[in-house]
C-alpha cells in the first residue's frame, strides 16, 4: 500500500492546520480522551441546543491522523442532532476497521464521503485507534463527560 | 561497496574481531527479512542462531523437569539448569551462583525486592530513591510498597543535559534513605548513569543500592563486586536470549535475611499441614517450575555476548551511536533529546511538524523498525514535556548503513509531509 493512500493531502493539511482547534468558553458537554499506548490527548467540547451540536471545537496533542481526523469530525458533525452524529459515528467505525460500514441516510451520505480519506488507516493496524480517539472522546462527552476515557484499541 | 565498506571499517575499533555484518548472519532473521533495518533492540533484541537452535536442541536432547528425578535425564537437565546460573553469575561477576535469582525478567526482579526485602525491612516514612530517567517497572513496584507501607517515593532529578544530576542524587540522600533504585543505562535517551558514583553515595548513607541494568548488560561490560550494588536485574530477551528469563543478582548475606515471596514447589525444604520449612537462596525464590529452556537460553546468549567480547560490543554501540548522533543532527529539523550527555546505543529524536508515530509508520514502509511513543516511561516524557518520541536502538548486528537508512526514511518522511521543516 502506498503512503500516500493513508497521508493523502487533506490528511496532511487538516493535520498542519486543525479546524475548530480552540477551547469552547462554555460547552455543556466535553470530554477528555487518552490513548495511553502512545500518549495522544484530545478533549472535545461541545454545545448543544436542544437535539443539536450548536458548537464543536478540539484541541490537544496527537499525531497527523488524530489530528486530521478530530479536524474533519468537528467539521461534519457542527450542526448534525445526535442521532445523526452517532450514525456518521458508526459508519466512520466500520469504514476505519472492516470492509462493512454501516449505510447512511441520504442526507449524510456527502458527510461520510468526506471522511472517506481516513479509511486508509485500515490497512494500518496499529493506527485505528488514531483516527477514532476524537470520536470515541465525542461520544464519551455527550454521554456526560466526566474522567478521561482510555480509547478503545479496535 | 568496497569503498564505503572500508571507509566504515575505519571507525570499529577493532574489525578483526568485530564485525557487524558478519555477527548479523549469525541472526536468522535478518536472512528472513533481507531488507530490515531493525533499530529497536532497546524493547527486545534479536535472537542469534546459537540461542534458537541451542534451546530446541536442549529440549530435543536433555531435557526433563530439574531438582526432582533421580533418573539420568532429569539429573542432565538440572545439570544444564544450574550450569546457566553459574555462567550468569561469571558474566556478572557474581561472588557466587548462588547469588543468582532466576526470574521473568527484570520487572520481576524488581518486583521480587520490593515484595521480599522492602516488606521485611522498610518501614512507614523509609525512603526509596529513584530517578526520572526510570522505566515503569522501576517505578511502580516502588509506588505499590509505598501504598502498602507507607514508604515515601525520592525521584532525583536529571539534569540540562538530560542525565542523572549527581549534584542534585546525592543532597537528596540522608539517614531515612534506605535504598536507591535506578537505571544503569536509560531506555528512552541512552544516557549512561554513573553508576559506580550512586552507588558509592548511596553506602556513605547506609542505603542499599539496586540496579536495573536492562539496557546497560547488552551494551557494557558489567562487574556487580566492581560496582558493590547490592542488587542488579536485567532481562534475557534484551541481551539476545529468549523471553520470559532474567536474572536478579543480590548479596548473598542479603538473599539469606529475605523471606520468600512466592509459595510452591522447589522453593520448600519440608512441609507439612502444621508447618513448612524453605530452601536456602536462591531456591527459596523460585517457586515452581523454573523456567529451564528460557535459563539455559540466557546463558547460551550470555556466551554469544562473551564470544564476540563485552568491551569490542561497547566500543561498537559508542561508535554507532556517535555516528548517528553526527548524522541525525546534520538534518534540519531533527532535535536530539537530551543532546549533550553520555549515550550509548539509544537515541530519541523528533523531527520539526512530524509526530513522532506518524514517523514510525512512514519509516515502516522505508523498512525502518523504531519504537515511537512514551518507552513506558511515562514520568520522565512529562518531565520533557514529551508526548511521545522517536527512539532508534542499536545491537551487535547494527550498522552504519542501517544509521544511514533512517537519516533516508527521516527526509522521506520530510518531504511526504511537505517541508514541514521550512
Amino acid at each position: 500500500m502506498d503512503l500516500r493512500d493513508l497521508y493523502q493531502d487533506i490528511i496532511l493539511d487538516h493535520g498542519r492546520s486543525p479546524r475548530n482547534f480552540r477551547v469552547l468558553a462554555a460547552p455543556s458537554h466535553f470530554a477528555h480522551g487518552h490513548n495511553p499506548l502512545c500518549g495522544d490527548k484530545v478533549t472535545i467540547f461541545l454545545r448543544l441546543e436542544g437535539e443539536r451540536i450548536a458548537e464543536v471545537s478540539f484541541e490537544g496533542k496527537g499525531c497527523a491522523i488524530s489530528t486530521a481526523s478530530a479536524s474533519l469530525m468537528t467539521e461534519i458533525v457542527l450542526n448534525k442532532t445526535l442521532a445523526e452524529a452517532e450514525a456518521l459515528f458508526g459508519h466512520f467505525h466500520g469504514t476505519v476497521t472492516s470492509d462493512t460500514a454501516s449505510e447512511l441516510p441520504d442526507a449524510l451520505v456527502e458527510d461520510g464521503e468526506r471522511l472517506q480519506p481516513l479509511a486508509g488507516v485500515k490497512a494500518y493496524p496499529a493506527r485505528v485507534k488514531c483516527a477514532t480517539l476524537a470520536w470515541h472522546t465525542l461520544e464519551a462527552a455527550l454521554n456526560g463527560g466526566g474522567p478521561p476515557v482510555p480509547v478503545k484499541t479496535e | 561497496m568496497t569503498m564505503l565498506l572500508e571507509h566504515r571499517a575505519e571507525t570499529w575499533p577493532d574489525t578483526t574481531t568485530f564485525d557487524p555484518l558478519a555477527i548479523r548472519r549469525q541472526f536468522p532473521i535478518f536472512g528472513r527479512n533481507p531488507g530490515l533495518v531493525f533499530l529497536d533492540t532497546a524493547a527486545s533484541a534479536q535472537k542469534p542462531r546459537a540461542v534458537i537452535d541451542g534451546v530446541a536442541e536442549f529440549y530435543r536432547t536433555d531435557y526433563a523437569n530439574v531438582h526432582r528425578g533421580v533418573y539420568g535425564l532429569s539429573a542432565r537437565s538440572t545439570a544444564r539448569f544450574e550450569a546457566a546460573r553459574e555462567t550468569v553469575a561469571r558474566f556478572l561477576n557474581a561472588a557466587d551462583p548462588s547469588e543468582i535469582v532466576f526470574v521473568r525478567g527484570a520487572t520481576e526482579g524488581i518486583n521480587l525486592v520490593a515484595q521480599s526485602w522492602g516488606a521485611a525491612f522498610l518501614r512507614p516514612g523509609d525512603q526509596v530513591v529513584v530517578s526520572e530517567l526510570e522505566h515503569h517497572s522501576n517505578i511502580v513496584p516502588w509506588q505499590m510498597l509505598r501504598q502498602r507501607l507507607g514508604i515515601e517515593l525520592v525521584v532525583a532529578p536529571i539534569g540540562a543535559d538530560g542525565g542523572l544530576d549527581l549534584a542534585a542524587f546525592e543532597r537528596l540522600l540522608g539517614p531515612r534513605t534506605r535504598l536507591v533504585a535506578m537505571t544503569h543505562l536509560a531506555n528512552v535517551t541512552g544516557h549512561v548513569v554513573p553508576v559506580a558514583e550512586v552507588v558509592r553515595l548511596a553506602h556513605v548513607q547506609g542505603a542499599k543500592v539496586l540496579l536495573d541494568g536492562c539496557q546497560a548488560v547488552p551494551r557494557l561490560p558489567v562487574d556487580v563486586r566492581a560496582l558493590g550494588c547490592d542488587f542488579y536485574v536485567f532481562s534475557g530477551h534484551k541481551c539476545y536470549g529468549p523471553t520470559g528469563i532474567g536474572a536478579l543478582y543480590a548479596k548473598r548475606a542479603l538473599l539469606d535475611a529475605m523471606p520468600p515471596w512466592q509459595g510452591g514447589g522447589d522453593m520448600i525444604r519440608t512441609v507439612s499441614f502444621a508447618e513448612t520449612t524453605y530452601q536456602d537462596a536462591p531456591q527459596r525464590f523460585e517457586a515452581g517450575t523454573p523456567d529451564i529452556s528460557g535459563a539455559i537460553g540466557l546463558a547460551m546468549a550470555v556466551d554469544f555476548m562473551d564470544s564476540l567480547g563485552r568491551a569490542a560490543i561497547r566500543d561498537h554501540e559508542a561508535a554507532l551511536t556517535r555516528y548517528a548522533e553526527v548524522l541525525l543532527a546534520e538534518i534540519p529539523g531533527v532535535t536530539l533529546v537530551g543532546a549533550g550527555g553520555h549515550r550509548l546505543g539509544a537515541l530519541s529524536f523528533l523531527v520539526d511538524g512530524i509526530h513522532p508515530h506518524d514517523l514510525a509508520t512512514i519509516f515502516d514502509q522505508h523498512d525502518v523498525a523504531v519504537r515511537a511513543g512514551h518507552h513506558c516511561a511515562q514520568p520522565l516524557m512529562d518531565r520533557l514535556d514529551l508526548p511521545a518520541t522517536a527512539r532508534a536502538s542499536f545491537g551487535v548486528y547494527s550498522t552504519e548503513g542501517d544509521v544511514d537508512r533512517l537519516a533516508e526514511a527521516i527526509r522521506a518522511a520530510q518531504r511526504l509531509f511537505g517541508a514541514a521543516t521550512r
